[in-house]
């Protein structure tokens, strides 16, 4: 008898293991949901997926959007600029998030970009660095190897240690398409986060990187690029060189769900803006 | 009683059945891996040409004009396993050796809770300490400009084989009969001419069990070596940026697209076969351990 309870319970067990798994949702998915009561009646999900550099303004926007919209539950899952182009290719998610321009071969398979923002691109040495100004074409003359050393641009004598980006990064390409050196860049390292990248810079006196601008705090020391210093009025204006877009993507000719299209209006709307601001990048309004 | 008997037996086939499926899990999932990893990784390889592929010493992935050598990166894995296993083995085995037979208890305690601790460590914080303490102490003592190269990923490897060498090095010697070892005493040899020339001799498929334990973990590492060893892909040298195996799927795997991810695939198939091969040598020497 004792035995056949035991069987039972242990078959039992081994039935919850697998229906455990079914309700298992991904662990990095943030998931946030509204609490106050809007007027509207919304109702459905958004999901987006796509480049961790825009974690902080597309979590800043789905919160708000939330807040108005207590029915529509909005999730984000940061998994880089290439594999949310994919997944938006592929029906996964609702839009699609890039921190690049889309790709032609890319545009070419129907998928359609939206502009949501810009991020500037600060290039970042030690805090014990002299150097405070280079022109864009130093950048590219340091990064392809023709000035190894800081005394040639007017710093203490050391050699200059390149940090970059892991190949497909949307940081490393911006960075290398405005300062066109694509495919000549002599990295030191390549480092698969913005956070490595800092810490590296800080961790080393002749070291130079780059990192978007919202993430660049006080451990490092930003550049002025051609006299203009990396700021989100010289990013809006234009005179900060080196500077990439946030892009929204979506599948040409397939209409998103109410909630979607709703989510999309208002974070592309004038009234978002002033979030986008908020989070570190520049609004395009 | 013949009523119960008749109960049982369905019950017995029903647990039976209970258990085989659990182990037909993990059959079931090594089988769809490998060929997961074998289907995923082919059409690269075919694509690029299995010399070019293997023996090209130039991995440009997302450049205009792609060049997929994977050279640097096996070379990196087998020097950097080399380097640590040079650090590592000796250290660990002697410390097996002490710990077996010669510590106190209290010190086998302390440290053998030490190294069940170093075990437990998450390789991400190795990589965190690595990058942080390593990483400019190779710097500043070298006199190099930057420290995240081949020997500070060697160092961390070194670090972090040292449990499995250790553990698996004591049990194998604490299993030799002390018959074995009275003997040598009795015939005059010290305790130290024993442990090394009846103990170690005695539990030495085991100590090599240990030391390919070891070569697996140092190779298939891929989070602490990455946040050490720069991840440029470079021909091998001690102070050079270098990446390895694990680190180029890894690092390009979140962005990639295209011949690249298909490239990248390729890189898991080598390295699945390496640790395949490393596993058949641990099972050969287990198992020539177990017909003596």
């Amino acid at each position: 008898m004792k035995k056949t309870i035991a069987t039972v319970i242990a078959a039992i067990l081994v039935f919850s293991l697998f229906a455990g798994c079914n309700s298992k949702t991904p662990s990095n998915e943030t998931s946030v949901s509204g609490t106050t009561s809007g007027g509207k009646t919304l109702s459905g999900s958004v999901s987006t997926d796509g480049s961790t550099s825009m974690e902080k303004v597309i979590g800043a926007l789905g919160e708000a959007f939330t807040a108005e919209n207590s029915g529509v539950n909005f999730t984000y899952n940061p998994t880089g600029s290439g594999s949310g182009i994919t997944a938006v290719s592929e029906g996964r998610c609702d839009i699609g998030l890039s921190s690049r321009a889309l790709k032609d071969e890319e545009k070419a398979t129907g998928l359609k970009e939206t502009v949501l923002a810009y991020d500037g691109i600060c290039v970042i040495v030690n805090t014990g660095n002299t150097v405070a100004n280079l022109t864009l074409d130093q950048i590219a003359k340091i990064y392809t190897g023709e000035i190894k050393n800081w005394s040639e641009l007017g710093g203490t004598d050391g050699e200059i240690v390149l940090i970059g980006r892991e190949a497909g990064s949307g940081t490393r390409d911006g960075f290398e398409a405005i300062t066109k050196t694509e495919d000549l860049c002599q990295y030191r390292q390549e480092l698969t986060s913005t956070g490595d990248v800092i810490t590296t810079v800080s961790q080393n006196p002749g070291a130079i990187g780059y990192a978007s601008l919202a993430s660049v705090k006080n451990t490092v020391k930003a550049l002025s690029v051609g006299g203009v210093a990396a700021s989100e009025a010289t990013v809006k204006d234009g005179t900060y060189a080196i500077q990439r877009p946030f892009v929204l993507v979506t599948k040409e000719g397939k209409t998103l769900s109410e909630a979607a299209q709703a989510f999309f209006d208002y974070i592309t709307s004038a009234e978002a803006s002033e979030i986008i601001t908020a989070a570190g990048a520049v609004s395009v309004k | 009683m013949q009523t119960k008997n008749h109960k049982k037996k369905p019950l017995e086939t029903l647990v039976h059945g209970i258990f085989l499926v659990l182990g037909l899990v993990t059959v079931g999932c090594v089988l769809l891996i490998t060929v997961y990893l074998v289907i995923s990784g082919i059409p690269a390889i075919r694509e690029i040409g299995l010399v070019k592929f293997l023996f090209g010493k130039e991995w440009r992935s997302t450049a205009s004009e792609p060049s997929f050598g994977i050279l640097p990166f096996i070379l990196t894995s087998v020097y950097g396993t080399a380097g640590a296993m040079l650090l590592g083995v000796p250290v660990g085995f002697f410390t097996a050796v002490y710990l077996a037979k010669a510590a106190p208890p209290k010190v086998k305690t302390v440290v053998e809770s030490a190294v069940g601790l170093l075990a437990g460590i998450p390789s991400v914080v190795y990589g965190l300490v690595g990058m942080l303490v390593l990483v400019p102490g190779i710097r500043k003592i070298f006199n190099v400009p930057d420290g995240a190269s081949l020997l500070a990923a060697i160092i961390v490897l070194a670090v972090m084989i040292l449990p499995s060498i250790i553990k698996v090095s004591v049990t194998a010697l604490e299993a030799v009969p002390k018959e074995y070892e009275d003997a040598s005493l009795a015939l005059g040899a010290t305790p130290v001419e024993t442990y090394f020339r009846v103990s170690v001799p005695a539990a030495k498929s085991g100590i090599a069990a240990a030391v390919v334990l070891g070569v697996g973990r140092a190779i298939g590492e891929a989070m602490a070596v990455m946040m050490v060893a720069g991840n440029v892909a470079n021909m091998p040298s001690l102070f050079q940026s270098v990446r390895f195996l694990t680190t180029a799927v890894a690092s390009e795997m979140a962005y990639s697209s295209g011949l690249q991810r298909q490239a990248l695939f390729s890189i898991a198939l080598v390295l699945f076969l390496f640790i395949m091969l490393i596993n058949a040598a641990l099972n050969l020497l287990l198992k020539r351990g177990n017909a003596k």
